[in-house]
């Protein structure tokens, strides 16, 4: 292990331990007085589990981050495509190698990088689009509203790895890019439901009823007013929906038709042992083990946000 | 009741019709197009992309295109898929009913078991098996289907040797058996992906029974009951299940997309011959007539899963009838 690599360990470590032990003092801190973020911390540290998943989640994108200077072998080489194939784990090779004599393991680390940062991308994008429609939808209400929720339906009556399915083959082999667009632009149907309804509720408080007595233009109240007491449950929504697109990537990935190799993704990564499962099986159990570990942890992570964010909590 | 029916098909209908509305859209907003995507060929003649241009009626206007696509889809036609060789309808047709068999049995499977862990995981929260089944089924809940079918075909199949690897019935000593062998068959073929599915879809269900029981157990009843007398288990299985049981049947129709979503990947890890592995094969096929086919006969799935767990409500719940 060359000294570089043992470096850049220490400092993915050292930095996840900081990160944490921050976060954790953070909401040990927080008082009565303390924001909502802060107070969702200080519940957090008093949830064993949650800490875990928030631990999991840092140490992730540490890794994800640092993968070119921790991975021991380079993640799309073929050093000997006879001799070093399908080898089973060793301590050369941690979690073996895959049909090309690619060791898994530096895969797994970069596919950390491809599939973190394509979840968090498209769920920005999903975000961003269910908001502006859920509250524009929820705003204006009447015809409008019903037009807009009638589309949601039909949307969502359709399962989304099948809608998914269908554009991707459509449009042929996507870029990266393009499939972060792709994934961003089928998430947001559930966002968009959750904002309306909040808005719908939003809308009849009085300091909206007064922003228009005062003679706001619809704009200034949708921005100034109600977007900013919907961001909760959107944190919340977009938490869990990172978990469903790191899933629904991996799964598209896996069919060939998302990540493509040999860029390393969790998905395609199984793949890769698929065709020989029964001997080599280690190709397709640590990635998968890998998805279950970060999907878990936001889905924990999403769950205690949820509970911590609610406000009608706060007495209980 | 009748006019509750009445409004939520006129709904179905609507949204099924804006789902094939989107796929003609999609369709028509795709580059490239049927016919040059299955005649590859170079050296295909102009005049049989014609004809095929002319009898698919790719070169008529596109309202009229939009028409044509309406009416055949209100009469069962999904168009020819040609890597078939076959209507898609036909194809479909016999794909459907597998599909509907490895639905049906994981649904059942999958809301008995979860309603029951459910109600042990309310009844003893806070407690070491609370927080087990909790972390269990968020294991489960949190895994891709893929991987879970793949994991269990290594284990059960390929290591344990327990159960087949693949298809519906035994290809060579089928057509020797009698037929209680062969329903035995049948049966054996079943438990893999059934299972799968089942699991992926108790997790979600455990987890919803879990926090409506909790909800239902804090309410006036659940104390009155309590305060009478009665013992816990008599407090929740005789009162305080019954009303949460009405969200469930809510998951019931949430669940549907995601078990149909689900269904694509078991069915083609375990070869099930029904439309999830029609929609993976489609994908190296480029079938684009099959693939928007499924993507309409879900939602009409959906639909229809929806209209039943709303009727379930309505006759579960006397407030929602008395709405009406």
């Amino acid at each position: 292990m060359s000294s570089s690599r043992v470096a850049a360990w220490v400092l993915c470590t050292v930095l996840t331990v900081a990160l944490c032990r921050w976060l954790e003092r953070a909401g040990a801190r927080a008082g009565d007085d303390a924001g909502p973020w802060r107070r969702a911390l200080a519940r957090f540290h008093h949830d064993r589990v949650a800490m875990v998943a928030l631990w999991l989640v840092v140490a992730a994108s540490m890794v994800a981050a640092l993968a070119p200077w921790l991975a021991p072998y380079s993640p799309t080489a073929t050093p000997d495509i006879v001799e070093l194939k399908n080898l089973p784990p060793s301590f050369a090779h941690f979690m073996g190698t895959d049909f090309a004599s690619r060791d898994v393991f530096s895969r797994l680390l970069y596919g950390a990088r491809v599939s973190l940062s394509i979840a968090l991308l498209a769920i920005l994008l999903s975000a961003t689009v269910g908001t502006l429609y859920g509250a524009a939808a929820g705003y204006y209400g009447g015809r409008v509203d019903a037009v807009m929720m009638r589309i949601i339906d039909a949307a969502l009556s359709v399962p989304r790895i099948l809608l998914l399915i269908t554009l991707l083959v459509l449009w042929g082999a996507v870029p990266v890019a393009a499939l972060i667009v792709v994934l961003g632009f089928t998430g947001w149907f559930g966002v968009s439901r959750l904002v309306r309804a909040e808005v719908l509720a939003l809308k009849e408080r009085d300091m909206v009823v007064a922003a228009r007595a005062l003679g706001a233009r619809d704009r200034d109240i949708i921005l100034r007013h109600i977007l900013p007491n919907v961001v909760s449950p959107v944190v919340v929504a977009a938490t869990l929906g990172i978990a469903n697109v790191i899933v629904i990537e991996a799964g598209l990935s896996y069919l060939g038709i998302g990540v493509r190799p040999p860029l390393p993704s969790w998905g395609n990564m199984i793949q890769d042992g698929v065709s020989q499962i029964a001997t080599v099986w280690w190709v397709s159990l640590f990635p998968g083990l890998a998805i279950v570990a970060t999907v878990m942890a936001f889905n924990i992570i999403g769950d205690g946000l949820r509970d911590a964010l609610d406000p009608r909590q706060l007495d209980g | 009741m009748i006019a509750l029916l009445l409004r939520r098909l006129a709904q179905g209908v609507v949204i099924v019709w804006l789902v094939a509305t989107l796929t003609f859209l999609l369709l028509h907003l795709a580059p490239g197009d049927p016919v040059s995507a299955t005649l590859t060929d170079p050296l295909t003649p102009p005049a049989v992309r014609e004809y095929w241009i002319h009898r698919l009626g790719l070169d008529l206007p596109l309202h009229q295109q939009y028409w044509h696509y309406l009416l055949s889809i209100a009469g069962g036609g999904f168009g020819f898929s040609f890597p078939h060789h076959r209507p898609v309808s036909a194809v479909l047709a016999e794909a459907l009913p597998n599909t509907l068999l490895l639905m049906g049995v994981a649904i059942v499977l999958a809301f008995t078991i979860g309603i029951v862990l459910g109600v042990v995981q309310a009844r003893r929260k806070g407690k070491p098996i609370d927080w087990g089944l909790s972390i269990g089924s968020l294991f489960f809940y949190s895994m891709p289907d893929f991987w879970l079918a793949l994991m269990m075909l290594l284990v059960f199949a390929y290591w344990l040797r327990l159960f087949p690897a693949s298809g519906m019935f035994d290809p060579v000593m089928y057509g020797l058996m009698g037929p209680w062998a062969r329903a035995v068959d049948r049966l054996w073929h079943l438990v893999l992906p059934a299972a799968t599915l089942a699991l992926l879809v108790t997790a979600a269900v455990a987890r919803f029974q879990r926090s409506a029981l909790l909800e239902v157990a804090r309410q006036d009843f659940a104390r009155t009951a309590r305060a009478k007398g009665l013992d816990e288990r008599a407090v929740v299985w005789r009162h305080s299940l019954r009303n949460a049981l009405l969200p469930v049947i809510t998951l019931f129709g949430l669940a549907l997309p995601a078990l149909l979503g689900g269904s694509v990947f078991v069915e083609s890890v375990f070869s099930w011959p029904g439309m999830g592995t029609l929609t993976v094969n489609a994908i190296s096929t480029r079938d684009y007539q099959l693939l928007t086919a499924v993507v309409i006969v879900t939602s009409v799935l959906v639909v229809l899963g929806n209209l039943i767990a709303d009727l379930l409500y309505a006759w579960a719940d006397p407030r929602v009838r008395l709405e009406e």
